[in-house]
């Protein structure tokens, strides 16, 4: 069985994201740009499902501009065994990426796609599951433990409540969480090696896929931010400084 | 005007808080409808209908509905839509893992995380972990779909004249291809994290499972509720549920307690809204003191246990 893994390129998680001079965006020149963290872990269950001898080849895909290359090449020497990359130069929102995926999966047929549970550039959390509808087909989203085994999956869901269990057929969206595993290093060799892994460039414009309606977005604009307060040198103070402000009694 | 169908949550017994916020959020759009899944749920639509600012209940009650699946929902959901012009959910996971599965059949965007609205198509979100609010405008002519960051808003008020509770069914069928098996629970009798006014967290620098003791002992001394830091849930200090942050629970309590936490950005942006902050950490250089409102530096071994005392 195949497995396609979502590998989106996002500015490092590390990075102090800062609104740009003219408040149309954020500063991306210079910035450290990575693989969307929830992805790598997406794609480090997917090599592990293939050592386990449950699925046979993994497949990254990538959409945006002909940089996401490196994201997809770190993914080749994480272990992927070929990419996708649809091109484009526009900002893709999920419901868009949605329908691209799905036209791979239409074209591919794999049993699973694994993504990340959110992209922490836009925070959406909505691609797993919007492909999930469009397939008609089961989502686990915000998995922590995957099975799977006679076409079917058990997915341990991280949700507000605890820790939820469900079981699905195949094919499936899995969406990670970020205690399913903890990826590997990437090694120098495995680098080398990727270089000439296939990796293969469809203009968005040539997938034939219709934009379907976006969210507009008006205005760009820094959080409200919290002020330092004092310091307290003794828990007295701190006692006689909540009962003051009249937090506790 | 607008009509607003509120996808209510619940645990099969009792409404979750997170309605109830989404309700005060949905009531700035529109006449307010509270859509009740479930199988029975007599009670819970009736303390839906008790929400300031309800106008409907509809109760959807079928056995598929037993457990909240959104592959069995999300159909059923869609369908209800066609009398509405938003829908909302709340941004808990409950929302998150069905509010795109709608949106995606009724082939429109989805607003996630809204916290604040500006007029019916147009709302204030965060983005990169609430380090940017953008404003973004829902396209004309098209279903808004949205999930309410619902640390942004106050709980409706309960006790008001009841609303009426009708029942409503569809033609959406079981896909048949999800099962629920099972809920681990894991922090059983203490107050909910997501409506608690006080909140006591902990972070790597506890130290151990065992060691976090220090942290319930004083959470419970004063009422309050636990959480933690990535690092501490990570290290399994203590469970999943309890994670704050960027990719846990995103709160808004009257006073929160920083235990040992450094105050890494994706943590910070879960207590964002936080009436005030206390920091306790053994190094005057973590971040955490730059949004604390009052902070202590020291060993939090010491610092905790005479804070209980005082305080309790
Ligand atoms: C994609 C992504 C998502 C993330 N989501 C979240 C999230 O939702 N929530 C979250 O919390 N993190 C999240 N993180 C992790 C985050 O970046 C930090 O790694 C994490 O918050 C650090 O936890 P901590 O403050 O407990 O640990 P540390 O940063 O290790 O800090 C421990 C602190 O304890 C102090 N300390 C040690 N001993 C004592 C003592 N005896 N007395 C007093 N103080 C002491 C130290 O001075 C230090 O400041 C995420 C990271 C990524 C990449
Ligand atoms: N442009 C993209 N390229 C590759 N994968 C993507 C892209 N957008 C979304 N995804 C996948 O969908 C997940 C969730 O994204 P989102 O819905 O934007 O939060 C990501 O973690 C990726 O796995």
């Amino acid at each position: 069985m195949k497995i396609l893994v979502g590998v989106k390129r996002v500015i490092d998680y590390n990075v102090r994201v800062q609104l740009n001079r003219d408040s149309t965006g954020v500063v991306t020149d210079g910035v450290k740009m990575s693989v969307n963290p929830f992805d790598e872990i997406a794609i480090e269950e997917s090599l592990r499902l293939r050592e386990q001898g449950v699925a046979t080849e993994v497949i990254a895909v990538g959409i945006g501009g002909s940089e996401s290359q490196q994201q997809l090449r770190t993914a080749l020497a994480m272990g992927a065994d070929r990419a996708i990359l649809v091109e484009t130069d526009r900002p893709v929102q999920s419901l868009e990426a949605a329908r691209i995926f799905k036209q791979l999966v239409e074209k591919e047929e794999p049993a699973l796609v694994m993504l990340g549970k959110q992209a922490i550039d836009n925070d959406a959390s909505q691609t797993g599951q919007m492909l999930a509808a469009l397939l008609d087909r089961p989502q686990a989203t915000f998995t922590s433990n995957l099975t799977i085994a006679d076409g079917k999956g058990t997915a341990v869901r991280e949700v507000d409540a605890g820790l939820e269990t469900i079981e699905f057929d195949l094919p499936a969206v899995v969406t990670v969480d970020l205690r399913l595993n903890e990826p590997r290093f990437v090694k120098m060799p495995d680098i080398m090696k990727a270089k000439r892994k296939p990796l293969d460039v469809t203009p968005l414009a040539d997938l034939g896929i219709e934009t379907p309606p976006e969210l507009e977005v008006v205005a760009y604009e820094p959080p409200a931010e919290r002020q330092a307060g004092v310091m307290v040198d003794s828990v007295e103070a701190l006692v006689e400084a909540l009962k003051a402000k009249g937090v506790v009694q | 005007m607008s009509k607003v169908l509120v996808i209510g949550e619940h645990d099969g017994a009792t409404l979750n808080p997170s309605t109830a916020k989404t309700v005060t959020c949905a009531a700035a759009v529109g006449e307010v409808t509270v859509a009740i899944f479930a199988s029975g749920g007599a009670d819970i639509c009736a303390e839906a209908a008790g929400l300031e600012g309800v106008a409907r209940v509809l109760h959807v009650d079928s056995a598929d509905n037993d457990k909240p699946l959104a592959a069995v929902q999300a159909p059923q959901i869609a369908e209800l839509a066609a009398d509405f012009t938003h829908v909302f959910g709340p941004s808990t996971t409950f929302g998150k893992d069905l509010m795109p599965r709608v949106a995606a059949l009724l082939g429109v965007p989805q607003v996630s995380d809204l916290m604040e609205v500006i007029d019916e198509r147009t709302f204030k979100r965060p983005i990169y972990a609430g380090n940017i609010v953008t404003t973004v405008k829902a396209p004309a002519d098209h279903t808004v779909v949205a999930t309410v960051r619902t640390a942004s808003y106050q709980a409706a008020a309960s006790g008001a004249g009841p609303a009426s509770v009708d029942s409503a069914s569809t033609g959406a069928a079981n896909p048949g291809h999800t099962r629920w098996v099972e809920l681990a629970a894991a922090s059983g009798e203490r107050p909910d994290l997501q409506a608690a006014p006080v909140v006591v967290s902990g972070g790597r620098g506890v130290g151990s499972e065992e060691k976090f003791s220090v942290i319930y002992d004083f959470a419970d001394a004063i009422g309050a509720a636990v959480g933690a830091s990535r690092a501490a849930v990570d290290a399994g200090y203590c469970p999943n549920d309890m994670q704050v942050g960027q990719t846990g629970k995103i709160i808004a309590p009257d006073l929160y307690f920083a235990v040992g936490i450094s105050g890494a950005i994706q943590h910070l942006t879960g207590i964002k809204d936080a009436g005030t902050i206390v920091a306790i950490n053994k190094d005057g250089e973590a971040p955490i003191f730059s949004v604390a409102d009052f902070g202590i530096v020291g060993d939090l071994f010491e610092i905790v246990p005479q804070l209980q005392e005082a305080l309790a």
